[in-house]
Order: C-alpha cells, then structure tokens, then sequence
C-alpha cells in the first residue's frame, strides 16, 4: 500500500507540469463555449444574456446552411483523404521496389509534406492564378485547355483547387506510413506466391493489401478528423468563396464568430464540430487498440 | 517499424541477369519514378524561379518557363530593408518571433511532456486510461471550440499581441501530442532496465535520468522536430491573437502579401521559399526520425 502511494505521488509530480499548462488554457473556455451555446451572448442580437436552452443547437440542425456547410466539408475531406490513402500506397508500392534512382525520390518524396501550410496555400493560388499562373500556361501548351481559366474564381473548381494542394502536401505522408508498413513484409511470402503461379494482382490484394490494412485504417482516420476541421488552407485560397462553394463547417464557424460576431451561433458549430472530432478520436483508439490485440 | 531495415540491406550484393520482361518492368519504374519527382518537385522550383524572376517575366504572356534574366533582390530586400512599413521588413521580423516561439514551445513541451509521457508509461496511478483520452481528444480539439472565451480572457489580461501567451497557446495542444507519441514510445521500452538499476539502489528519479532519458532520446528528437514543425506552421491562433511586429509570426507575414498588400508573385515566393526553408532542411536532415516519431504515434506492428 506505501508503495502504491509513492507511485501516484511520483506520478502526480511527473504529471503536473504539462497538466497545469494543457487544462490551464482549456478548461475554462472550453466549458465557457458550451455556456455559450446554452445561452444568447450576440452581440448584435435583441435576445442577448436570455436563456436559450438548445434552441441554438435545433436551429442550427434546422438551417440549410448548415447541411450545405457540412456537405462541402464531407466533400472535402472524402475526396481528399481517398485520393490520399489511394495515391500513398500506390506510391509507396513503387518505391518499395529496386531500381536506379529510388533512394532518392524515397528521400525527396517528404518535400512537401514540410512545406507549411500557409505556403502550400499561396504557392497553389499563385501557380492557379487565372491570369498569369503557370498550370494554365502549361495546359495551353499542351493544348488540354483552349484559353486560360479562372480555377479558383469558378465555383465549380475552387474546391477541387484546395483538394489539388491538400493532397500535393499531404500524400507523402501517407506514403511514409505505407512504406514503413510494407517493409515489415517478409519477401519470401511475394517469392512464394510467385512460384505458386500468382500474378502481381493476385499478390497485391492477398499479400501487400492485407498487410497494410491496419495502417490504411489509421491513416484514413486520423486524417479524416484533420480535414474536418482544416481552415488554414480555405482562408489562404478561397475565404470560403467563390459564391460560398468552399465555405466549410470550420470556415463558417470562424466567419459566424469573427465577421458576424453571431457568438452563440458559432459556439454551437464549434461544439458540433468538436462532437464530431469526438466519435472520430473514439473510433480510432477502437482501432488501435484491435491492432494491439491483434 | 523496428525490425524495418532488415530485408532493405539483407543478403550480399550481387547482380542477377535480368529476364527480358524484369526489364521492362524494371524501364516502366523509372518511369514512374520520373513522373513522381516531377509532381513532386515542379511546384517547389517554381516557387524557387518565380522569386529570382523578373515582374514583367512572371506575368508574361505565353510564360516563358525558363527566365533569361534572374534578380535576387528580393531576397536582399528582406534581409535589408529597415523601413518598418515595408513588406519585406515585417516579414522578416516575422520570421524571427517564429524562431522564437517555435524554440520555446520546442523545449518546455519536450521537458514537460516528456516527463507526463514517462509517467503513463511507467508509473502506476489511478485513472490512467481515462486521462489518457483526454489528452487525446485535447490534441484532436478544434481550436474554435475554444477561441471565443479565450479571445476575451486574452483582452482582458492584457495578453493580445505578444509572444508568451502565444507560447502557451501552442503548448496547449503540443504538449498532448507529444505525450501521446512519447508514451507509445516509452512503452517499448523494456521495465527490466529500471527494474536493474533500482536494485543497484539508484533512486526512481536517477533512473529516469541516467538510464531511462539516454534510451529515449531518438524518440525525444523525433517529437522535439515534430513540435518545432508544428509550432512553425501554426496560422489559426496567430491569425486571431497577433496584429504587430511584437508577435507576427511567419504564417501571418505570409498572408498578409496575399491579401493587404498588391499581390506580389515574386516576394510571395520568396517569402514562400525563406519560410519553408527551415522545415524542409530539418525533415531532409533527420528524415529517419521523423518517419519513426510519426509511425510511433500512429501505427503499431
């Protein structure tokens, strides 16, 4: 029992440091936010300091912005992380091989993965730019598009833009988990399979997918709960526009909290979103805990 | 991921003579190697053009890929200028509050975080699994359900615009990161070695010290690079909580010559390029234990 009670003091004391900084700076705004949720605190509204109850939570579900606001998002971080997942082990699979030069694109391969954000977001927007970028200049050299485009002023594109350098930074690093997870296979097994007649397909799908199903999972987990909530990209290459097309749910928060001052509006996105980042972090410790059973 | 090196340099070198259709398997790799180092590094040289391109070049018509002409006084303007309204001397200073910020959240969530890590990985205490999902879930936070509240206890206090509460800030998520990826990492390590030294009669601390900390210290540059990386590319808090020259970091400089000033391709490149520059040496450099810090924190074997 005396030792059991040193343990937690030395526990307590390794603990306190990070504990104080960490809940020091969360737990008050974080339950002073859902305060906010509960109550009107607009600013500009008639209603402001009355008891609201989850009036402000029905009528964000109730409100077609909302829905609209959610879909972008899901499109976003769908299309984003499937492109991710799919071109990361496509890649990683070509870079597990041997040939001339492929130690060096395994090293070069994390480039833009180290690129910040807020770089990757300019250097898109300028290289998209309708009027002087260079993809519009070499896709009319190779003739793919007749005059130059406006790819980020057209509601129909911007989003797949921000999509474009989303995936250009982040593929590599699902390339890095896949390649990590690929070395882990045992060669003799592809060598076998080859004897026994299998085709590379054949050993794709029966050897290397199962292989590196678990990595795929938390791969497409944890990048899905970072696109959710993705808003540095969106306010360096669109503010959510053309025509609201890229306006996502982080986006709106920020435009309903620091535009609008609808505080308690805000605080009830926020509070979806943060529910929804939740069940997400719950699926993944699922996840990583099947792994370890496993 | 340990036993990952094993067949990359297995067996002795020798050269087998490859079958026709190895061959041809073999051009059709580097084929698509080349086409990957292209998309990989096309938009990176052009940033790199587009800061020692002249303006007239850059907004030629058709573009001219390959410039006749290069300038670098761009970049001698960001390191020159001293008019404090110019473009190039905010970003610069901005530059410098980044390095510091980065440096200070770096050390005090590697001292702190470190020692909380070791704790869920080694010390027995009561609520252990519950307050590990806590943390998980605060790194996992979107930093708007907080920003409200925080935007006006900031006012109140006085802490607008200035560097140490900026600090903080990016400890509060930085800190469960490092925890998360650290204990995963201490775990792995074998309890025998303290079991060894405590016997020798070193007391719980020396152990941590003397023994444990030397073992961890891959894993401890590995997430010390990942929190520097992070605190480097931190926008949202900036954007909200920094306004002057006291605190504007990098990620801010760099949008402002999107949006305030006329849009300037070169210096936005060039801004582009000297922002980037610190992070990319860093994961080129210690490539190997970056790879290993995030796969510790992510995938298990």
């Amino acid at each position: 029992m005396r030792l059991r009670k040193g343990e937690e003091r030395y526990a307590a004391g390794l603990l306190t440091p990070a504990m104080l900084i960490v809940f020091g700076v969360i737990i008050i705004p974080i339950i002073t936010t859902f305060i906010y949720t509960l109550v009107n605190i607009d600013p500009l509204s008639s209603h402001q300091g009355e008891f609201a109850g989850l009036s402000f939570y029905i009528r964000t579900l109730r409100s077609s912005e909302f829905w609209a606001d959610l879909g972008r998002t899901l499109h976003f971080t769908i299309a984003s992380t499937a492109l991710e997942t799919i071109l990361g082990l496509l890649i990683a699979v070509l870079l597990n091989q041997k040939f001339p030069g492929v130690a060096i694109l395994r090293s070069i391969i994390i480039i833009p993965w180290a690129i910040p954000t807020v770089v990757n977001g300019s250097l898109w927007k300028l290289m998209l730019n309708g009027e002087y970028g260079v993809i519009n200049a070499v896709l009319e050299k190779l003739h793919l598009i007749s005059s130059y485009q406006s790819w980020l002023g057209n509601p129909k594109t911007a989003m797949w833009c921000i999509i474009l350098a989303d995936t250009w930074k982040m593929t590599p690093l699902a390339v890095i988990f896949f390649l990590a997870a690929l070395q882990g296979i045992d060669q003799s097994i592809y060598e076998a399979a080859r004897v026994d007649g299998a085709g590379a397909l054949k050993s794709f799908f029966s050897i290397t997918f199962p292989a590196v199903r678990p990595t795929m999972m938390v791969i497409i987990v944890m990048r899905t709960v970072e696109k959710f909530k993705a808003f540095d990209i969106f306010y360096l290459m669109t503010r959510g526009g053309p025509a609201n097309s890229t306006k996502t749910l982080m986006y709106d928060t920020y435009l309903q909290a620091f535009t609008n001052l609808n505080f308690s509006e805000a605080a009830t996105l926020a509070y979806l979103i943060a529910l929804a980042v939740a069940l997400l972090t719950l699926v993944y410790i699922r996840l990583m805990r099947r792994e370890e059973n496993a | 991921m340990k036993r990952a090196a094993s067949n990359a340099t297995a067996g002795p070198v020798y050269k087998p003579r490859l079958s026709a259709r190895a061959k041809r398997m073999r051009a059709l790799e580097m084929f698509l190697g080349l086409i990957l180092a292209v998309i990989v590094l096309a938009p990176v040289v052009w940033m790199l053009l587009s800061s020692v391109m002249l303006p007239v070049d850059l907004t030629a018509k058709p573009l001219k890929f390959i410039p006749d002409t290069l300038t670098f006084e761009r970049y001698a303007q960001i390191f020159r200028s001293e008019t404090s309204s110019d473009p190039a001397y905010v970003f610069r200073m901005a530059l410098g509050n980044s390095l510091i910020v980065a440096v200070c959240v770096t050390l005090l969530s590697l001292v702190t975080g470190t020692m909380a890590a070791y704790a869920f990985a080694h010390v027995r205490f009561r609520g252990k699994g519950p307050l590990m999902m806590v943390i998980l879930f605060t790194y996992m936070l979107p930093p708007a359900a907080l920003i409200i509240p925080l935007y006006r206890i900031f006012t109140s206090l006085h802490w607008l615009d200035r560097k140490a509460p900026l600090i903080i800030l990016y400890l509060s998520f930085i800190i469960p990161f490092i925890i998360w990826v650290m204990q995963d990492f201490f775990g792995s390590i074998s309890r025998t070695f303290e079991e060894a030294a405590q016997v020798d009669g070193a007391t719980r601390l020396q152990t941590l010290i003397h023994i444990f900390l030397p073992i961890a210290r891959p894993g401890a540059i590995a997430t010390g690079i990942l929190a520097f990386l992070m605190s480097w590319d931190e926008f949202f808090y900036a954007l909200i909580f920094t306004s002057s020259l006291n605190s504007k970091t990098m990620t801010i400089a760099i949008e402002e010559f999107n949006g305030k000033f006329t849009i300037d391709y070169g210096m936005i490149s060039t801004a582009g390029i000297l922002g980037s520059l610190i992070p990319v040496l860093i994961t080129v450099i210690f490539q190997k234990y970056i790879v290993m810090g995030m796969t510790a924190g992510g995938v298990k074997e």
